[in-house]
């Protein structure tokens, strides 16, 4: 019995060892961030380990947003992001729940063909796009950015919303017919706000495609005037000996809302995933 | 009148998104093969003409360095090694979270923390941690396990181990997080009926949890290899667009450079279309090999 005992307690102990030690490695480059925005100007290239640097100072904060165009590139970054989810979460809305509740020509093969997006590599629809932006002349304007976003972010938004319609009963627009409501009220009224968690999910997803994304922006945007976080924050880097503070700093300030954000909906977010592809 | 109400209805439903995704999605697409047919290129951007399967015969026979089928053969490592340790290392770690421990969710949120933060800011700071003098990860090796420092972005080998690094960091969380769902929803009275037959803990996760994760793994894990296979982040941050030489590409990354650094239109189009037809066949061969073995199950 009590070898037994012994046993368990030293497995729960080494679970824990080895939790912490994927913590510790999870978590070390995040505290990296941390370290690096701290560090007085002439340290900034230091050999030392500690996470709170010696003579730590909020000075590349200051610097940040006082002497670089730090706001500017949060505001555009703000406007395209917020673009993309409003445009994002409505034509989702609608079209899931018209592949959820009807059925017509093509309902199928346009379902598949969502999925299918998803295998193409970056440039397969980036290059079309971007020649068809240079002859439309939208290259450096948010319009051709904001299109590219919304056709990465869509076809997920749509299985998500789908796939959340699908576990609300149909009973429930029918009883709703029935007390005069018109089918689009029955929407609108009932349907939608039980949405609600998927609603959220899509949300977040069409922000943060649009809130993290570099590759796409590097090539629409060129005039620095209309430089989302991304390309502002990899300005940074690439002279990296004299502005590596201030990456750190900007890295953190744009980091933090969008971590906590995702870690409290991470649950929600699995689950809509799962269930689209098991359905699938 | 019912039914025609129904049709306008279904329309205006349907429409906005299909026209947004014809716009965006379809015609570009179809765009895409139509110029991986031409000689498009920066000086022939609007009075391109079609060449057949030019473009695609370059695909496959240029022997400048690197090539495609060295290319390929680094994409296929890079996927295979990433997505095999996402998958050990998430299910691994779920499996730990799944008992009754003090601190679960704790040490649950600071798992995922790796998912969260935005890609581009994983892979620059990687970049940063992979310095030669300052870089934190060397100073670890040199100051407390007294090795050598390691040129991590200056030579191929090594800044390839880099991208991977930095790749199998970002991606355990999502394994974890799918492979923790999957284990609360295996029954308990499994286990219990497993206790009463005397079964070690080898058995029981041989015969009762890994059979029961399999059907929420295999789309997770497809998911996760054509996310890995077109993962151009990564790759062209932590790299420097492929430094040094080239010598860091794995196809989607190729690609990028030969769109927009070097114009190449009409051939990166023409790749664009030979990797998407690489993944589409693994994704349905690989699915359907994975339903097949579900059925003998």
């Amino acid at each position: 019995m009590k070898a037994r005992k012994i046993k368990k307690l030293s497995v729960r102990i080494l679970t824990h060892v080895i939790l912490l030690v994927f913590v510790v490695i999870a978590v070390y480059p995040v505290l990296q961030v941390v370290t690096i925005s701290l560090r007085p100007t002439d340290k900034l290239l230091s050999t030392s380990l500690e996470i709170i640097p010696r003579g730590a100072t909020l000075k590349s904060y200051v610097t940040l947003f006082t002497e670089r165009p730090f706001l500017l590139w949060v505001s555009n970054s703000a406007l395209v992001s917020v673009t993309v989810t409003l445009t994002g979460v409505i034509l989702a809305a609608m079209a899931g729940y018209a592949f959820s509740r009807f059925n017509f020509i093509g309902k199928k093969s346009g379902l598949l063909s969502l999925l299918v997006t998803q295998m193409f590599p970056a440039t397969m629809l980036l290059l079309p796009l971007y020649i068809m932006l240079i002859y439309f002349g939208l290259i450096n304007t948010y319009f051709g950015l904001i299109v590219t976003y919304t056709a990465t972010a869509l076809p997920f938004c749509i299985w998500t919303m789908k796939g959340y319609y699908d576990t609300i009963p149909t009973s429930l627009e029918e009883a709703a017919r029935i007390d005069g409501c018109n089918q689009f009220q029955a929407f609108y009224k009932i349907i939608l706000p039980l949405a609600a968690p998927a609603l959220v999910i899509t949300g977040l997803f069409s922000f943060m495609t649009a809130w993290s994304e570099y590759i796409v922006a590097a090539q629409i945007l060129q005039d620095s005037a209309l430089w989302t976080l991304p390309l502002g924050l990899k300005s940074f880097e690439s002279n990296m000996s004299t502005e590596w503070g201030l990456y750190g700093a900007a890295s953190l300030v744009v980091m933090v809302p969008v971590v906590v954000l995702f870690l409290v909906l991470s649950r929600w977010l699995v689950s809509g995933l799962t269930l689209g592809s098991v359905k699938g | 009148m019912n039914k025609i109400y129904r049709n306008i209805f279904i329309t205006l439903f349907v429409a906005p998104a299909f026209l947004i995704l014809f716009g965006v999605v379809f015609y570009p697409f179809i765009y895409n093969v139509v110029i991986s047919f031409s000689n498009m290129n920066l000086s022939h951007i609007k009075d391109w003409h079609l060449i057949g399967f030019k473009q695609y015969v370059k695909v496959f026979t240029e022997t400048t360095e690197p090539n495609f089928y060295g290319i390929f053969l680094k994409t296929i490592i890079w996927t295979v090694v990433n997505v095999f340790f996402h998958v050990v290392f998430g299910v691994f770690l779920a499996l730990l979270l799944n008992q009754q421990i003090r601190g679960r969710s704790v040490y649950r949120t600071l798992l995922i923390l790796p998912w969260a933060v935005p890609q581009y800011i994983v892979a620059l700071t990687w970049r940063g941690m992979f310095n030669y003098e300052y870089g934190s990860i060397n100073l670890i090796i040199t100051k407390y396990l007294h090795l050598p420092a390691v040129e991590w972005l200056k030579s191929p080998t090594e800044a390839f181990l880099a991208c991977i690094l930095t790749n199998v960091w970002l991606g355990f969380p999502f394994m974890m997080v799918v492979a923790l769902g999957a284990l609360q929803s295996i029954p308990h009275e499994l286990y219990e009926a497993a206790d009463i037959d005397g079964a070690s803990w080898y058995h029981k996760l041989r015969n009762i949890t890994l059979p029961l994760i399999r059907p929420v793994m295999i789309p997770a894990i497809t998911l996760g290899i054509v996310w890995t296979f077109n993962n151009l982040n990564i790759v062209w941050l932590v790299s420097n667009a492929g430094e040094p030489s080239d010598k860091t590409h794995i196809l989607v990354s190729f690609v990028y450079k030969a769109a927009f650094n070097l114009y190449r239109y009409g051939y990166a189009a023409a790749m664009s279309m030979v990797i998407f037809f690489i993944l589409l066949l693994f994704s349905v061969a690989f699915m359907r090999r994975a339903r097949a073995t579900e059925a003998a199950y």
